[in-house]
């Protein structure tokens, strides 16, 4: 990196501003990654013989203040807070813990947001753009500190009910977990 | 009437004449069996049975348990008839018959009513069930997915099952149904979701639809004709429930019918409250919101409305009006009048004149901030202005709060003690209403919600309540909700269980702790006793935490976020250090 660049501090500043830049980016177009829906998805860690190779689709906004704020907006404007709060689950399960019932990847949270699940979950399908369900799936993995703090939402302007999500602490994804009695 | 009082305590009969619904009681004195719920068409979960009594309820022991299997919260009553306890579960809704004539009550048949798991994602508070009835031969329950089933008693086998609410359109079922002269009287749940809510009566022999009444919408749908002849001027006029809300409002206005229906065979009218209004934001829907968070007279074979009487004209909190109506006579002015008494969500108790539809008495049972009086004038409540909720804006320490004064779990009338023994919570809120969005099968709430404990700290009590000078004689604090029914015996006894655990019986004349169980997880559901075929007492309550106030536990509720569970994560944030879930029967008698 030094031989291209004389000198480090520039480096930096050129990488940041490239960051902040997608940090703040609104964009009038959205780019192709948003607009595409994850093809399939494993649920299921026990894979006999062992992983099989596949791609993982990135989340598109997982760098984009602006998506992952527009995701919580949805995440109010779809009813999913009528059954998961503000995070800390109700109807559905709590999305700001370790636990993952149908998988933590981001193109598992898309599934589950466009497919539905079993045990409540309404499958969303027709109901939501994609650009917007992968808006959600960045809201959604910011709610267990996923995404970067400097990205994910800060205090809310409503009745203080939890830490904002930009000072929640990061719950790394644990294996597979079964779902309560139901959700 | 004798039956009600002479028992081997000596407690004076007299006082028995203030029962009413003389013939289901008679029913249940004679063969001591709960063929409902409530035990009785008046809804008084009085026992008659004196074998377990004040004296001797300190040796009171365990004589058998049953696992459900089933790890969800437990709100129904076992109900009992001559040979056999049949329980329903909270979802997937499965009906256990248990043997009671022989050794250990092992199971005598098994059947599964195997709802649609979806219907999980439309079930507000938990997945509960609030129990199964018995008549004829047949027992009667309803499933989470908006099924209503009878099932032979004796065999096991379905006799037929109808599909009555839509879950995509948030519908789903809770309540337990009420057997009237052969028809299966049935009300939806879902008034978090935006939808329409209705009571139906179905043929107890084919299942087939004989009515259905609306909670919302034009007098044609709500069965309002020339037979309604409501007590107060604001609830006579043409379509009320379309013209008391803004425009198509009512199509998922809520309403819905899911708590408590009592019967008294003389007038020939069911007694139930509607649920609250929807959306809970109040902006969203100017007007009195009728029939919404009151109660209806009906006659049971034409669902004709007899009266309606409102206690939360606009309801700012979610105070349904679906808690249960006991159903007494009661000597008013030296007059005897055919009662009802209704602890209501809004902090205030009711004594109605069931006849006419006229509130006699109404006086706040729990602390209340948001209606400083009711008028008996007029009927109305007299709404606090400072506490009602505003978009965009905190109000604080609204009490109560949006569960109520007392929630869904019933409360038992002794005709001996003349006291309403009523279990309730102590809670209030801060509230921030928010925009409401509808869509079909999502909730439609519009409020961030968080709950505190009320004055005193103790999030709930059990309380004595002389109906007839409208005040309290006694109170139990307890540090949860007391979330479980109440039981009254002839034996002066009250029975009620706690969250935490414990299955307690206290003296009910003065509220003395004379007896208690812990059980494994905590009690939610609603205590009966019955005589067994071997002719002994027995008390039994189901235990297995959860419900809309145990959803902490039930639901695995992150409480890092206080709202969550609509706000009860803030109150509850304790309660998964007390107990765990796990549903399982438990059986008492003495030694």
């Amino acid at each position: 990196m030094s031989s291209r660049c004389p000198e480090i501090g520039i480096c930096l500043l050129i990488a940041l501003s490239l960051t902040a830049c997608e940090r703040e980016d609104r964009r009038f177009s959205e780019a192709a990654a948003a607009a595409k829906a994850p093809d399939t998805i494993t649920q299921s860690d026990l894979q006999p013989g062992g992983p099989t190779p596949r791609a993982t689709l990135a989340s598109p906004y997982d760098d984009n203040a602006y998506a992952v704020s527009q995701g919580k907006q949805l995440f109010e404007w779809f009813n999913c807070s009528g059954c998961h709060a503000q995070g800390g689950g109700a109807i559905g399960p709590a999305l700001m813990d370790e636990k993952w019932i149908y998988g933590a990847a981001p193109e598992n949270i898309f599934a589950s947001i466009v497919e539905g699940r079993p045990n409540g979950m309404p499958s969303f399908r027709g109901r939501i753009p994609t650009q917007q369900v992968w808006q959600l799936v960045g809201y959604v993995r910011s709610l267990s500190g996923q995404v970067r703090k400097d990205v994910a939402s800060s205090r809310s302007d409503h009745l203080f009910m939890k830490k904002s999500e930009q000072s929640l602490p990061q719950a790394p994804p644990a294996p597979s977990s079964p779902p309560p009695q139901g959700q | 009437m004798r039956a009600c009082g002479a028992g081997s305590l000596g407690i004076a009969a007299s006082a028995a004449a203030t029962l009413l619904a003389v013939s289901s009681l008679a029913l249940a004195q004679e063969h001591a069996q709960w063929p409902a719920p409530a035990g009785d068409f008046a809804n008084t979960r009085f026992s008659a049975l004196t074998d377990i009594n004040a004296t001797n309820v300190a040796s009171l022991k365990l004589n058998f348990a049953f696992s459900t299997g089933m790890l969800r919260g437990h709100e129904a009553a076992p109900i009992v008839t001559t040979d056999t306890m049949y329980i329903v579960t909270p979802y997937p809704n499965v009906l256990l018959a248990l043997a009671l004539d022989a050794p250990g009550a092992p199971l005598r048949w098994k059947y599964e009513s195997l709802p649609n798991a979806s219907s999980q994602g439309v079930a507000c508070c938990d997945t509960v069930n609030r129990g199964a009835a018995y008549a004829d031969g047949r027992v009667f329950f309803n499933t989470l997915d908006g099924q209503s089933i009878a099932v032979d008693a004796r065999s096991g086998k379905e006799i037929w099952r109808t599909h009555l609410a839509d879950i995509n359109h948030g519908e789903s079922i809770t309540m337990a149904p009420l057997v009237v002269n052969g028809k299966v009287l049935v009300g939806n749940s879902g008034g978090e979701f935006g939808v329409r809510g209705w009571l139906t009566a179905l043929d107890a022999a084919t299942g087939k639809l004989i009515w259905r009444a609306y909670s919302t919408g034009p007098d044609s749908e709500v069965l309002i004709g020339p037979d309604f002849k409501p007590f107060y001027a604001q609830d006579r006029g043409q379509d009320l429930g379309v013209h008391s809300w803004p425009p198509d409002a009512w199509q998922r206005g809520g309403g819905t019918v899911w708590g408590w229906i009592s019967y008294d065979p003389e007038l020939n009218l069911i007694f139930y409250g509607t649920a609250n209004p929807g959306p809970w934001n109040p902006d969203q829907r100017p007007g009195d919101n009728k029939w919404t968070a009151g109660i209806f007279a009906r006659n049971p074979d034409t669902g004709a409305a007899k009266w309606f009487y409102q206690m939360s004209p606009h309801d700012l909190y979610d105070y349904d009006g679906v808690n249960e109506n006991v159903l007494l006579d009661l000597d008013v002015g030296g007059r005897q009048r055919k009662v009802l008494a209704h602890a209501d969500r809004n902090g205030y108790l009711y004594v109605i004149d069931r006849a006419t539809g006229e509130v006699i008495s109404a006086n706040a049972f729990v602390h209340v901030n948001t209606i400083d009086k009711v008028d008996l004038a007029t009927g109305r409540p007299h709404y606090v202005a400072e506490k009602k909720p505003v978009v965009g804006q905190v109000v604080r320490d609204i009490c109560p709060h949006a569960g109520g004064g007392k929630d869904w779990q019933p409360s038992a009338y002794s005709p001996i003690t003349r006291y309403l023994y009523i279990p309730h919570q102590n809670l209030c809120q801060d509230e921030e209403a928010v925009p409401a969005n509808y869509i079909a099968g999502t909730p439609y709430v519009g409020a961030n919600i968080k709950m505190h404990a009320g004055p005193g700290g103790n999030r709930g009590v059990f309380s004595a309540w002389d109906v007839a000078v409208g005040r309290s004689v006694w109170e139990i604090k307890e540090n949860f909700p007391v979330w479980s029914g109440a039981l009254a015996t002839a034996g002066g006894l009250a029975f009620y269980g706690t969250m935490e655990g414990w299955f307690k019986a206290v003296d009910a004349r003065t509220g003395r702790l004379l007896w208690q169980f812990k059980a494994g997880s905590g009690i939610i559901g609603q205590p009966i006793a019955y005589r067994g075929p071997d002719g002994k007492e027995y008390v039994a309550v189901l235990a297995g935490v959860g419900g809309w106030a145990g959803g902490v536990v039930s639901g695995d509720f992150d409480t890092r976020d206080a709202s969550a569970g609509n706000g009860w994560g803030n109150a509850m944030a304790d309660l998964p250090k007390f107990t765990q879930k796990g549903g399982t029967l438990y059986v008492f008698s003495l030694p």
